[in-house]
């Protein structure tokens, strides 16, 4: 690793000079960029939230939240305080263990997949072979825990949101991973930073948007889907299901299900950034400004800079895209459970086949633009 | 002993552990709503152990087929006929139980015997080929392991045809299983919304 910052690297040495054997100090590592995910990953929920309350107020022509902190900041801090203090309500005929398992195996899955979301060449917990696969494989998890809470609340409207949460997450699956598919063709890698690294020759030149434009589309509609955002929010959709798997939900367990959906809100838009609009990188190669400075790229210096620019481009990014889901949310209408099958299996599915196809026969015709 | 080591022999009793009395409970357990739901357990349980041996290529597929396509549509079947009805209680229970007993310990001794009797060739943990696995696999299904792949995929065709002929009864105008004529205004009738018919 002669390029980036290796912070685990100089951790441990730091560690080593108390006089540590290697073993333990990278014990103590391990828990760290965990926690700090973690953090990354609530914090990012609270900022999500605030968004969605502004914007959507401004798209009403209403102010929004406004006492709490400027710009009622802080609105999103008393939500989960009062949701903290709520009283936990398991309803009497509901059952228990399932009741309480649900909303854990619904968030827990979106969670490990922050495992392979990278902010740098070296800023992420695991650079796992799979990668992206991974991710695939994580979220095929969730609509267990859906069901489960659907049928443990012991309610037709929750059983009736969980039934059409699952059958919604497994029909734009398929479509998802044909168009990441598309993407590891090109890269000859499933790991997410080879997917950047394979974007970052040309700077915005290269991103893989300009090369997937319908993979991009296919992906963020099925990313949407799968979130459960408004064109597709059938399983909790609030005129005819209650709240849907949601409905006998109070207090954390509620929170646990709320937490869950931003949370992977954040999590596609990242992954969105990360295989079509070049995730850590800057739209000018941050080489070439280095070369017009007259700087060594190895220099400390400029290595912090990277990193700090490589973070603050991929948040940014990825807020773009909760933006534009925000803005969707509150401007479009809900689709039908009809529409929104046969968008998936109808429309999309034929579509990423043919892209997958597509991109295959450019791969071989145009080796040196497509991933040789 | 080294940490790594300690760590993996903990992950691996534990793992093996919810796998046994996961799998005991998916055939004795009386709810089958709880059988589907450990069994889902079960198989990712099944991707750790995957994992431990380092194949985290075939641990994520296990999780995606097993647990997201297979635990799901079994789950979203029982959901859909969860119909409350006491079963009748069977005469020869016992009986039954007692030989599917030991026809099951009879395989399981089989099981063991061939586990202590063979030997099993162990690559040390340097050879093995880590993250290439999947490109290994990937040249094995289109090379050696080409035909069974694609007779796979033959089997999965005819079984959707064949679920989609049997959801579809409309397009047929004989019942399949006893030949008789459809009855259309049947099937008519079951599409219509359940509300309008009460009036």
């Amino acid at each position: 690793m002669e390029y980036g910052l290796d912070l685990e690297y100089s951790f441990n040495e730091f560690l080593k000079g108390f006089g540590l054997s290697s073993e333990i100090a990278h014990i103590i590592w391990l828990p760290l960029p965990m926690l700090l995910v973690l953090v990354a990953a609530v914090v990012g929920v609270l900022v999500t939230v605030w968004l969605e309350r502004k914007i959507s107020a401004a798209a009403q022509q209403r102010i929004g939240p406004e006492y709490a902190g400027a710009l009622g900041v802080l609105q999103p801090i008393a939500d989960g305080l009062k949701l903290l203090v709520k009283e936990d309500i398991i309803p009497a005929k509901a059952d228990g263990i399932l009741f309480t398992a649900g909303p854990i195996l619904v968030l827990v899955p979106v969670i490990l997949s922050w495992l392979i979301v990278p902010f740098g060449q070296n800023l992420l917990i695991s650079n796992v072979g799979i990668g992206i696969f991974l991710w695939i494989a994580l979220s095929s998890i969730q609509p267990i825990g859906l069901l489960m809470s659907g049928y443990a609340s012991n309610n037709k409207y929750s059983l009736l949101g969980g039934l059409r949460a699952a059958a919604q997450s497994i029909s734009y699956e398929i479509p998802l991973a044909l168009s990441v598919l598309a993407i590891v063709l090109m890269t000859n890698s499933l790991s997410t930073v080879d997917i950047v690294n394979q974007q970052s020759g040309a700077g915005i030149l290269s991103w893989n948007i300009w090369r997937q434009p319908v993979g991009f589309i296919v992906f963020w509609i099925c990313a949407l889907a799968e979130c459960e955002r408004l064109p597709f929010d059938l399983p909790e959709a609030e005129e005819e299901l209650v709240a849907g798997y949601q409905t006998e939900y109070a207090g954390m367990k509620f929170a646990l299900f709320y937490l869950g959906s931003y949370i992977n809100l954040i999590l596609s838009a990242l992954l969105v950034s990360i295989l079509y609009l070049g995730g850590w990188g800057f739209p000018v190669p941050v080489e070439l400004i280095a070369k017009f400075l007259n700087l060594p790229i190895n220099a400390p210096f400029i290595q912090v800079f990277t990193a700090s620019i490589g973070i603050v481009m991929t948040v940014l990014k990825a807020y773009l895209l909760v933006f534009i889901a925000i803005l969707l949310r509150w401007t479009t209408p809900r689709v039908r459970i009809d529409q929104l099958l046969d968008l998936g299996w109808k429309f999309l599915l034929p579509i990423s086949l043919a892209n997958l196809l597509i991109t295959a026969g450019l791969k071989l015709a145009f080796p040196q633009f497509f991933g040789g | 002993m080294s940490i790594a080591i300690t760590t993996q022999i903990i992950c691996f009793s534990v793992l093996s552990l919810v796998i046994i009395i996961g799998a005991l409970g998916v055939v004795l357990l009386e709810s089958i709503v709880y059988s589907a739901f450990i069994l889902g357990g079960v198989f990712t349980s099944v991707a750790g152990l995957y994992l431990l041996l380092n194949a985290s290529f075939v641990a994520a597929a296990q999780v995606l087929v097993y647990v997201g396509a297979v635990n799901v549509l079994i789950i979203f079947a029982i959901m859909l006929v969860n119909k409350k009805e006491d079963l009748k209680p069977i005469s020869d229970i016992k009986s039954r139980r007692i030989i599917s007993t030991s026809i099951c310990l009879t395989l399981l001794s089989l099981l063991i015997r061939v586990d202590l009797t063979n030997v099993w060739p162990l690559s040390s943990p340097q050879n093995s080929i880590r993250e290439e696995s999947t490109i290994r696999i990937g040249e094995h299904l289109f090379s050696d392991y080409l035909l069974p792949f694609e007779v796979a995929s033959i089997l999965l065709l005819m079984a959707m045809i064949g679920a989609i002929v049997l959801a579809r009864r409309d397009v047929m105008s004989k019942d399949i299983s006893t030949g008789l004529p459809v009855d259309q205004e049947l099937i008519e009738k079951s599409s219509e919304p359940l509300l309008t018919n009460k009036n």
